[in-house]
């Protein structure tokens, strides 16, 4: 992998946080819903990277889902940089765990696709994604299909593709869930990098603590879920002061995993 | 990688070997039924068919002329380029119809309710059903036949593309929406490549109703076309050149299906599309 130049990082443009007010959602026919997720609320600062753990059902994922517009909230309100999220929009570019490439584009062609949807030309989108993806180490696969890749580096397309289109909030639903163990602690140390580089806004879905407590700032811990009988909540924010270089084998390191899969397993025993 | 390389050869070679014998069979007994004058079933009396070597000089005759020396001898390119002519025209009105209402269809919920139902309700009127309509409502001719064309490939591409559309997976609109794409661009830039498969089938059913019904719009009423010779030769008696005109058109309609699939290769230069 080629280490990337002081220019090839390329730093957002754009900078925005995240205000989650009281946020609800539930699901099913009017008078039978059932509340999969209520009274979530939550600052990101700008420039923070915040993951978000829990078990499944948690609702950790439909929180994310309606960060990106793809649902609407029942009720309560999400703001980024000060505007209502109202529906899907490139100020947040979204990280798939299934990549979601469009698989007739090549490789440099998705990574186009965004600045190419802004009006951007051609050729000036074409060299933005070269840029990117030699920013992700991908530059000798630019001209092959996202179909002739492997998961890691389909996934290291998918946020190329994302950073290209500069956007202010990177939201990523469980990115590294699908990739083997050595291309996730790979892809770990790339993103930690590129986020050190970029300074945009990140929420990263995960179920694996150990990810969580490597990549950010702060922790949130959601627990229950429709499947416990209580609506998916937050159950704590959990900061993690472990500097920039953090070693996963370290005992801090392991204190916090600790802690935060107490809470986690707390969350869902008690009920 | 050598036995990777040569297998493909070697099936290519047993596939041709393989599909010469059937068809040898069939035109040594149909010359023999002819000779013999075999009864079939169905009431098939062979002894009023030509030889298969007659119809090998007709259809040379009517090809490039030279050995009948009749009204027919030479005439092929004129009624192949009219009867191409009328499909072509009534093929690619069916499509730019369809594609469009089809993606539509498939991606709004509005849309297809306004015209689920009047589709559905035409689509099994057999274009034959429509011939006594259309002669007094356009009369006999161009017009009419290219209209039975139009109407005919139209139901398989709409749906076609209907279904194409309804298949594409929500992550690849969802990636398109939070990359800025909007609803609109959306639909060409990712419904319809996504849906391109299903497309492709649609219309190559449809060119190949095109085609059936070609022969029923000529039948009556055009004197230049290959269903207008076929009508002709029927006339005048001449079953040797009712086959010949057979050949023709089956001949047309496939070299014209390799010709849409060979466009759509060229269109779409080898990029991977969706399963």
């Amino acid at each position: 992998m080629s280490i990337p130049t002081a220019a090839t990082l390329t730093r957002t443009e754009r900078q925005a946080d995240i205000r989650i007010n009281g946020l609800a959602k539930s699901y099913g026919l009017p008078g039978h819903e059932v509340l999969a997720m209520s009274d979530v609320t939550l600052d990101v600062a700008s420039g923070e990277f915040v993951a978000v753990v829990g078990a499944s059902g948690c609702g950790k994922s439909t929180l994310l889902r309606i960060l990106a517009g793809f649902e609407k909230p029942s009720t309560g309100s999400v703001l980024v940089g000060g505007t209502p999220v109202t529906g899907p929009g490139s100020d947040r570019g979204v990280v798939f765990q299934d990549y979601g490439l469009f698989p007739w584009l090549t490789v440099r062609e998705n990574v186009a696709y965004g600045p190419r949807q802004h009006g951007v030309s051609r050729r000036a989108a074409r060299e933005t994604a070269d840029e990117f993806l030699a920013l992700v180490g991908l530059t000798r696969s630019a001209g092959k299909f996202p179909g002739q890749l492997s998961g890691g580096m389909q996934q290291r397309v998918a946020i190329a593709r994302v950073l290209a289109n500069n956007p202010a909030v990177l939201l990523m639903d469980e990115p590294f869930g699908a990739l083997d163990a050595l291309t996730r602690t790979d892809l770990q140390a790339e993103l930690r990098r590129i986020h050190r580089a970029n300074a945009a806004t990140v929420l990263f879905v995960t179920h694996s603590i150990e990810e969580a407590v490597y990549l950010a700032d702060r922790v949130v811990v959601m627990t229950g879920g429709a499947a416990h009988g209580v609506p998916g909540h937050i159950r704590q924010i959990v900061p993690v002061n472990l500097g920039d270089n953090r070693d996963p084998s370290s005992s801090e390191f392991n204190a916090v995993k600790r802690m935060i899969a107490d809470l986690v397993h707390e969350g869902s025993d008690h009920v | 990688m050598s036995t990777r390389t040569r297998a493909p050869g070697q099936g290519l070679a047993r596939t041709i070997l393989l599909g010469i014998p059937v068809p040898v069979l069939v035109v040594v007994l149909w010359h023999f039924g002819v000779t013999y004058q075999w009864e079939l079933v169905f009431g098939i009396r062979m002894g009023f068919l030509p030889y298969p070597a007659d119809v090998a000089v007709s259809l040379w005759d009517f090809a490039f002329g030279g050995l009948r020396n009749d009204a027919f001898s030479g005439e092929l390119w004129v009624n192949l380029a009219a009867s191409v002519g009328r499909v072509a025209a009534g093929f690619a009105l069916a499509a730019v119809l369809a594609i469009p209402l089809g993606i539509f269809m498939g991606r709004f919920y509005v849309v297809n309710s306004l015209f689920d139902a009047l589709i559905n309700l035409l689509r099994p009127i057999p274009a034959t059903a429509w011939v006594p309509l259309v002669a007094l409502l356009i009369g006999i001719g161009d017009q009419a036949t290219i209209f039975l064309i139009t109407l005919s490939a139209f139901f398989p591409i709409v749906l076609g593309t209907i279904s194409g559309a309804r298949q594409v997976p929500p992550r690849l609109i969802e990636g398109a929406q939070m990359l800025g794409s909007s609803p609109l661009r959306i639909l060409y830039q990712v419904v319809v490549p996504a849906s391109a498969p299903a497309i492709i089938n649609g219309l190559r059913i449809g060119l190949g109703l095109a085609w059936v019904v070609l022969v029923l719009g000529e039948t009556v009423g055009v004197r230049v076309g290959l269903g207008a010779t076929i009508s002709l030769a029927r006339d005048i008696v001449r079953t040797d050149l009712i086959v010949v005109g057979m050949i023709c058109i089956g001949l047309a309609g496939y070299l014209s299906d390799r010709l849409l699939v060979w466009l759509f290769q060229i269109v779409f230069r080898g990029r991977p599309l969706m399963k």
